[in-house]
């Protein structure tokens, strides 16, 4: 069995005077994949930014290699990759430019490292051309290229599959599936029906909707 | 299987050394410069304020050489100080609205240096341009050479001190939706110093007296700014994003 990466311990987050998740307790072990689930207003995105250190207005203690985060924040930040709602891309920027700027202080890599990731999610031939002249899918790809030049153990990704074709979504789910075949933990928010052997759930709001 | 697989702290990286935080400072500064300069207008609203507010005083009040000589300093600093001040909304914002800060906030490396890189960049951006114009603008409101010298010099130091004050106001206001007057309320009573000292200086070196005490007093609010308003700045921004 081994150590767990990252534990939340008795978190509690409330927001507006409404509670979001209290006495939330888990851990994410290596190589494994959690789903958070809920529905709209649950909280997926806030306990998502809880635990990439975001958030700080939770209470409860989020423990990172058994240690308590606070102290181990710089190996913390260092050995996790948050991709969020707003993925930070540059919309003057080129998909190369951007790609460069978010992997440089991480996972340095050549150029031709970066055009193969960007020719992996399908931008061969936009290497160049401004962000903010391509599609909602495919400045979200731009994004999605640097999960495939990350090395860092703890992936938290919110959405990830929102404006990805169907070509797309397969692609990434056999990228998250490899990815936890190696090792590594993930962790995502997703509506999208994704299915993974040995997938782990945390179900937020429940018995609070009212529809 | 479970045996090739690697442990949780076999996967951890190395910790980070100094030049990666320089390699960090260097890449922020980069992707600022390069955004500004593929969209000059946001470059030159901050330049055509000042010349225009500076324009208007010979048109407005007096064309005489007299009130101008007396005035032109004045004039210059505050025209300098709210050119900055109307540039300073920008410096966070569509990092804010595009999610580039998230990610900034999440990188290792010391959120205060990064924070510090940006205000830098902010000041290249506005701050430097500015000082180059004024000679131009000094020699319109009857400046002499000594003047303009002086001008330029207590420009050159306090342009920056603007730029990374500002940046505090503009991390405390980020979460709001019109942040503009909240920001100038909070942010104008910090920049009177500067200003105050600023034109004195001038002042000081039209009537022929020495200056250097001045323009030594500026240095110290210069590095003041600089190694306690990243500071400020970084902890704002971590309140912002929290509540974001």
């Amino acid at each position: 069995m081994s150590e767990p990466l990252l534990q939340a311990v008795n978190l509690h987050c409330e927001r507006d005077g409404r509670t979001l998740f209290r006495d939330l307790s888990f851990s994410i072990l290596p190589g494994t994949l959690t789903r958070v689930e809920g529905p709209n207003g649950a909280g997926k995105t806030t306990l998502l930014r809880v635990l990439a250190g975001l958030n700080d207005n939770a209470e409860g203690r989020v423990l990172w290699c058994g240690n308590d985060r606070g102290a181990r924040r710089e190996s913390f930040l260092r050995n996790t990759l948050y991709i969020g709602h707003r993925p930070g891309i540059k919309p003057l920027l080129s998909p190369l430019e951007n790609l460069r700027a978010l992997t440089a202080t991480r996972s340095p890599c050549s150029d031709a490292a970066l055009r193969r990731a960007l020719k992996g999610t399908g931008l061969d031939g936009f290497e160049h051309v401004p962000c903010h002249r391509l599609s909602a899918g495919q400045q979200r790809r731009v994004a999605l290229a640097r999960l495939l030049v990350a090395d860092e153990p703890l992936w938290i990704l919110d959405e990830i599959f929102t404006a990805i074709d169907v070509q797309g979504v397969d692609a990434l789910e056999r990228l998250l599936a490899q990815r936890v075949e190696e090792g590594g933990s993930i962790i995502v928010t997703t509506h999208h029906s994704l299915q993974m052997s040995g997938m782990r759930r945390i179900t937020l709001g429940e018995g609070s909707d009212e529809l | 299987m479970s045996s090739d697989k690697p442990t949780a702290r076999s996967m951890l990286r190395p910790p980070e050394t100094a030049s990666d935080a320089l390699t960090a400072m260097t890449v922020v500064m980069q992707r600022d410069l390069k955004s500004s300069f593929r969209q000059p207008q946001d470059l030159l609203n901050p330049l055509l304020f000042f010349i225009l507010v500076v324009m208007l005083f010979p048109l407005g009040v007096s064309p005489e050489v007299e009130f101008l000589q007396q005035a032109g300093a004045g004039i210059l600093w505050v025209a300098a100080l709210l050119s900055v001040l109307l540039s300073m909304d920008q410096l966070f914002r569509h990092d804010f609205d595009d999610g580039t800060l998230e990610q900034l906030v999440l990188q290792p490396q010391p959120l205060f240096l990064l924070v510090l890189a940006k205000s830098l960049a902010h000041w290249a951006l506005t701050g430097l341009p500015l000082v180059v114009l004024t000679p131009v603008l000094a020699v319109m409101v009857h400046l002499d050479g000594n003047s303009i010298g002086v001008l330029c010099l207590t420009l050159l130091i306090g342009t920056p001190v603007l730029s990374l004050i500002g940046a505090i106001g503009a991390a405390l206001t980020l979460g709001l939706r019109s942040a503009g007057v909240l920001l100038s309320l909070m942010i104008i009573p910090l920049y009177i110093p500067v200003l105050i000292f600023g034109t004195g200086t001038v002042m000081a070196a039209t009537e022929g007296a020495a200056v250097s005490g001045q323009l030594a007093l500026m240095l110290a609010f210069l590095v003041l700014a600089l190694t306690l308003a990243p500071f400020a700045a970084a902890a704002a921004l971590r309140i912002s994003l929290s509540n974001g």
